[in-house]
């Protein structure tokens, strides 16, 4: 019988893929990110720590001489595109290991085609929903914050500061109200009352006809529940309408990024959540260790918080691999999951049934004007532990 | 807190009355071009994004916001003329599809030139020292720019009927428009008229995106939904209709200012379906006439 080109094909593409990741040769991590659209700033910052993370593990000897080596790609902030990119890098480029992706939608769309294929996936950006069992699994993890936990300790800081009258300003899709949920799950304890919950579309750009039934209400506290431009452009305005003189801007997430293209004047006074400001230098030492290494390779600037976790994304797994003494997935997840590290920030774990990493918390208010050498836009207030109780528990989240 | 007391439901309207004065200057521009030259001008946004750049760049180099004021809308006209001669002017008489897709392809150009130039990200843009803050208008505190964006629509509108209405090259412009072969046989240069309303209207939209600029800073996709307000309003108002664009714009302003009071989700959509009732009611919009310029 002939050979057919079709037939040869057919035999090629039938061939069992987890076969191709060799024991051999370099450690691939694949790292799809949003290197265009509207997150592009954060993304590329991700890309230099991540640089970072793979040359320490190289620097130090890698595994046994086998290094590491970094696979970056585009999803465009599309989470088609970014499932798409997924499969290409484990089943052409034979990536070992995905870390990546930015949104909530997006680290979904990447974590169905890693949880499919038994692909170690470390998640770098916010979500609530993939540590539901409905999208976790053992080759899970979620290395950033999520909103529960973000919102939740700004509530507690902000609600007995600044009063228990609070309104919502949200964003209406589920990053949105996973926030509202952090906030009010946080604030029902400490006796909050709601006054108002705002739920404005997404990519507003004029937020004036929300505005004045806030300053009607003039409540304590009003939560601006919404990322990216949608937050600069709503701080601005509540700026401008006047709202300060009443009301304490709270935002659950305080991005670097954000308050940079927003300017001083409308995010002064703002207090938020961060997973990491380069400011906690000055207390934690592996903070000090990782904003000097970036400092050192990247012409002195200073890592962003979504930055930083490009680097705690990609280190932990190596630090995982070096420990298993392999890049066999399924020994590689056992070590991630008892991996107890200081990346960069102080002691973290990954919580045993969702691999959620247990983290502090850090409330940080923006400046009235920037501090010494234009870099410093915030002031750390306070930071809340590392804590499994603040976390969903697992059985709320359908973890048997 | 119960109840929407009455002083809430001035600042609504009054809120809905700016709004509708930025839709105002958003749309004028679009209904004019097309109105007087039948050009479809899907470029309208990103020549209001350049504006807000451009106000930037201006603001920059000047440090006087006034200056910008006069300098801005005057550097995007000259832009538009350079476009209408160069681009627009070859496709005339060749139906409303070919001048449309080339306008849709040059705003793709425009926005990726400014992301070569600026940047992907936002840059902020301070409103002017004094404008700033909020002022009591007596049912509650307003921004002051926003009183002054009111005002500076205002004068940009009559500005504009002055000129179509009561001026020598009014006369020409809408003799032009009512029909182009006998004013070129009376003598009139048809093609050079079109050319300053092709500028006029993309001056127009640089104004308003610089005024934009310090409500939302300046990001390169800021002309996309102004695009589609900007649509709206002239399809609400009648295509080509000063009048109706200012009607129009002041309506939805009011109608999207209530809805966001009483059911805030719906904001965005209410715009399009009071534009789909007039659709309905009156598929010609509110001021446009039957059959004008078919």
């Amino acid at each position: 019988m002939p050979i057919t080109r079709r037939a040869a094909l057919s035999t090629v593409l039938a061939m069992p893929m987890l076969s191709v990741r060799a024991q051999t040769g370099p450690i691939r991590i694949g790292f799809p990110v949003p290197l265009t659209g509207a997150f592009g700033a954060e993304a590329q910052d991700q890309v230099r720590a991540a640089e970072l993370a793979v040359a320490q593990f190289n620097a130090s000897g890698g595994l046994a001489g086998r290094n590491a080596e970094l696979l970056v790609r585009d999803d465009r902030l599309n989470p088609g595109e970014a499932a798409t990119r997924t499969l290409e890098l484990i089943e052409k480029d034979h990536a070992d290991f995905i870390v990546g992706g930015l949104s909530a939608a997006v680290q979904l769309a990447i974590n169905n085609v890693t949880k499919q294929r038994k692909v170690l996936f470390n998640s770098i950006s916010q979500s609530d929903a993939i540590n539901e069992a409905a999208d976790a699994s053992r080759w899970t993890f979620h290395e950033a914050l999520n909103p529960h936990m973000t919102a939740g300790a700004v509530g507690r800081y902000v609600f007995p500061k600044f009063g228990k009258r609070v309104a919502f300003l949200t964003a209406d899709y589920a990053y949105g109200h996973e926030m509202v949920r952090g906030f009010q799950s946080a604030g029902a304890p400490l006796g909050i009352e709601v006054v108002a919950d705002i739920r404005h579309p997404i990519g507003t750009s004029d937020y004036s006809p929300f505005l004045p039934r806030i300053q009607a209400l003039k409540p304590d506290v009003l939560c601006i529940c919404n990322f990216g431009r949608d937050q600069q452009i709503s701080l601005k305005q509540a700026t401008d309408f006047g709202l300060k003189r009443t009301t304490k801007l709270v935002a659950p997430v305080l991005l670097y990024t954000a308050r940079v293209g927003a300017g001083a004047e409308a995010f002064a006074g703002v207090i938020g959540g961060t997973s990491y400001y380069w400011r906690l230098e000055d207390t934690v030492p592996s903070a000090r260790a990782f904003n000097d290494a970036f400092r050192a390779m990247h012409g002195g600037r200073v890592p962003s918080d979504y930055g930083a976790l490009g680097y705690a994304g990609v280190t932990t797994v190596l630090a995982a691999v070096r420990a298993a003494g392999s890049t066999d997935t399924e020994q590689v997840v056992d070590a991630l999951g008892v991996l107890k590290y200081d990346a960069y920030k102080g002691k973290q774990y990954y919580r045993g049934c969702d691999h959620q990493s247990v983290q502090s918390v850090l409330i940080i208010g923006s400046k009235d004007k920037p501090g010494a050498g234009d870099a410093d836009l915030f002031d750390i207030l306070a930071q809340e532990g590392p804590d499994e109780a603040m976390l969903r528990s697992c059985t709320s989240l359908g973890h048997s | 807190m119960t109840g929407y007391p009455p002083s809430l439901l001035a600042l609504q309207a009054f809120t809905g009355l700016a709004l509708g004065a930025v839709y105002v200057l958003l749309a004028t521009g679009l209904s004019l071009i097309f109105g007087l030259l039948q050009v479809v001008n899907f470029a309208h946004g990103a020549f209001f994004m350049v504006g807000a750049y451009a106000g930037l760049f201006l603001f920059g180099v000047t440090g006087n916001f006034w200056l910008c004021l006069v300098g801005v809308p005057l550097l995007i006209g000259l832009g538009g003329l350079a476009v209408e001669r160069v681009l627009v002017r070859p496709l005339y008489g060749r139906g409303i599809d070919d001048p449309l897709l080339l306008t849709f392809g040059l705003s793709y150009v425009m926005v990726e030139v400014v992301r070569m130039a600026w940047g992907k990200g936002g840059i902020p843009f301070e409103t002017p020292e004094l404008l700033q803050g909020a002022t009591d208008i007596g049912v509650g505190y307003f921004p002051i720019y926003r009183l002054f964006v009111i005002g500076a629509a205002a004068v940009v509108t009559v500005a504009l009927w002055l000129l179509i209405e009561r001026t020598r090259v009014g006369l020409v412009i809408r003799a032009g428009a009512r029909d182009p072969v006998i004013a070129r046989v009376l003598g009139l240069d048809v093609s050079r008229t079109w050319m300053l309303v092709f500028g006029l209207g993309t001056g127009i939209a640089g104004l308003a995106g610089l005024l934009a600029a310090p409500l939302q800073g300046a990001s390169p996709e800021m002309g996309a939904t102004v695009l589609a307000e900007a649509f709206v309003v002239t399809v609400v108002g009648g295509m080509g209709s000063l009048a109706g664009a200012v009607v129009a714009g002041l309506l939805l302003g009011v109608v999207v200012s209530m809805t966001s009071l009483f059911a805030p989700e719906m904001a965005k959509v209410s715009m399009y379906a009071l534009m789909a009732l007039v659709l309905l009611v009156r598929p010609q919009g509110l001021f446009g006439r039957v059959g004008f310029n078919a």
